[in-house]
């Protein structure tokens, strides 16, 4: 006999779509089929299934080999790394839950270290944005109920958030919504004809980095002003057009994404879209979102601010919390070789930072915290495998719009794995010990 | 001289890329996913080069092999594509100018044909480059 688990919280991207059912064998020790989940999501929990995932912690030898070891004596090499090492970086912690990355700021305050997430390739300008500018958002189901005008401003929901559009943003019937897509009108600006820019219904195929330029004259729009003839390679005409049509929603929302956030001028891309949001609340109801990408970086953001007064890049080594981007975050603390010691849990840097900050890792004492095997783990000293957050062990995370959701366990671990927390308490106990704290 | 063009590479997240890492980046799948360079039709032309063919990608930053494929999303003349993942992150501009985020969208790169060169599996490429010996 097998049993369906019902409303199972999807544990891939910001979206967190709660309602996710899973098929699992009667002894609960297997899962067997996932349905209403996109195909990331529905690969995620399957992938847990694997025959040849690694269920051992396993440390790198002399030769180059991997030799397993037990949970015990991978505690206790992370544990002295930490106490040893001078300015270590702890880096990751979105995808796994906000208890643990309580125990890990913990560990960070003990052992001094730098402590950043996935922001730093993600958000993180975003992050810089709103402490300049503030941000007038909202939440998703908001949206579902209300919002008339979409924009979707260089991200591509279609790839990224593949269920986004028919959980809140385009496709659904809400309250004042009620002919679903019938009563929204969708713009998108991308320098590419993505999937997303073909359901639109005004595509801004703007120059790739004129983001800023773009986002300005639309603010010239609204107020009727005077505008070259092309702006970021979009005739005026087209600009005049998009302003109105987002002028005469009752409900506007702008979600933005890495376009905006990767491109040059960064930060001051995200201050001017929340700049144009602002003016659009001259006219009507404005609000804007970003599109957070693993499923609990929000939540990694929000545990950082609420423990340590900042969302990402902190630098302990001081014995208090210091932020400053550029100098504390991960990338730069890397470039410049300021680290001693590479602690990573629930991301792959090894994958998405630039290779020229990936090489100092390969060269220092590191730890990597992952369910899977990764190029992080691949130049790691030590990868500690753990349970899949959201599937074997459940927690609270938060959504794109800082609605925290509780993760919900469906399967069991392999028999004698640990999950994240249960790992990070052990390395703070024994780092305790070790520093002398009480 | 060899033949080669410039183009403006962006990079980013699609759907295959996301499906491939959720089911294990030391497959051969994550390779196809991500492992690839998505160009115009125009550029393909522009270039002389067959479509799924290996080519070498080139930026001041560093360079890489991968396999050039005609745009999914497109047509976006000028502009490269490779999703987000190790492939992308030899070759992008990892300046943050102050702001810790590296400067992922908007890097000039040059295209050659590379058709005998070998694209490295996800994890190999990035423990090549980082010097890891690998019992």
């Amino acid at each position: 006999m097998t049993k369906t688990i019902t409303d199972v919280i999807c544990p891939f991207c910001g979206t967190l779509c709660d309602d996710i059912e899973v098929l699992v064998s009667d002894d609960g020790k297997q899962l067997l089929e996932v349905n209403n989940a996109c195909v990331i999501g529905s690969e995620k929990f399957l992938h847990s299934q694997a025959k040849d995932r690694v269920t051992k912690p396993r440390m790198r030898q002399e030769d180059g080999s991997w030799k397993d070891v037990s949970y015990d004596e991978a505690a206790d090499y992370t544990a002295a790394m930490l106490a040893k090492a001078k300015k270590p970086l702890m880096y990751g912690w979105s995808s796994t839950n906000c208890e643990a990355q309580s125990v890990g700021n913990e560990i960070a305050e003990i052992s001094r270290a730098c402590v950043d997430n996935t922001a730093a390739v993600c958000h993180g300008t975003t992050l810089i944005a709103v402490q300049d500018i503030g941000l007038p958002t909202c939440t998703l189901g908001e949206v579902k109920n209300r919002a008339d005008r979409v924009i979707f401003w260089g991200c591509n929901p279609a790839h990224a958030h593949p269920r986004h559009m028919s959980r809140y943003s385009i496709f659904p019937r809400g309250f004042f919504t009620g002919k679903g897509q019938m009563s929204r009108k969708m713009v998108v600006v991308d320098p590419r004809v993505t999937d997303t820019a073909k359901m639109a219904d005004a595509h801004l195929q703007v120059e790739q980095g004129k983001d800023y330029e773009l986002l300005n004259a639309l603010r010239v729009a609204f107020r009727g002003e005077w505008l070259p003839d092309v702006v970021a390679g979009i005739p005026k005409e087209k600009i005049r057009e998009a302003a109105d049509l987002m002028k005469s929603g009752r409900f506007v929302i702008i979600f933005f994404g890495m376009g905006v956030t990767q491109s040059l001028s960064k930060n001051h891309n995200i201050d001017i879209a929340i700049a144009v949001t602002k003016d659009l609340n001259e006219y009507t109801k404005c609000s804007i979102m970003p599109m957070r990408g693993h499923y609990n970086v929000t939540g990694s953001g929000e545990v950082f601010a609420w423990q340590f007064g900042f969302p990402y890049s902190i630098d302990l080594s001081r014995g208090f919390a210091r932020y400053n981007p550029g100098e504390t975050s991960s990338i730069d603390l890397l470039a410049r070789s300021e680290i001693d010691a590479m602690f990573t849990i629930g991301s792959d840097p090894g994958a998405h930072f630039p290779i020229s900050a990936v090489k100092p890792i390969a060269n220092m004492p590191s730890v990597c915290i992952d369910p899977h095997m990764t190029p992080t783990s691949g130049v790691s000293k030590l990868h500690v495998p753990v349970a899949f957050n959201g599937v074997e062990t459940g927690g609270n995370c938060y959504r794109m719009d800082n609605v925290p959701i509780d993760c919900r366990k469906v399967v069991e671990p392999p028999a004698g794995m640990l999950t994240d927390e249960q790992f990070l308490v052990m390395v703070r106990d024994r780092l305790k010990k070790l520093k002398g704290v009480a | 001289m060899t033949k080669n063009i410039t183009l403006n590479l962006i990079t980013g997240r699609t759907i295959q890329q996301g499906v491939a890492i959720e089911s294990g980046k030391e497959k051969p799948s994550y390779r196809t996913a991500a492992g690839i360079i998505e160009m115009d039709d125009a550029d393909f032309k522009r270039l002389g080069l067959w479509k799924n063919t290996n080519v070498k990608v080139t930026s001041p930053h560093g360079s890489v092999i991968v396999k050039a494929v005609e745009s999914a999303q497109g047509p976006n003349p000028g502009i490269a594509f490779i999703p987000m993942g190790p492939w992308a992150n030899a070759i992008i501009d990892p300046n943050t100018y102050s702001t810790g985020m590296p400067t992922f969208k908007g890097t000039p790169v040059t295209i050659e044909v590379a058709i005998n060169e070998p694209i490295l599996l996800g994890i190999e490429l990035v423990q090549v480059q980082c010097g890891v010996k690998v019992g």
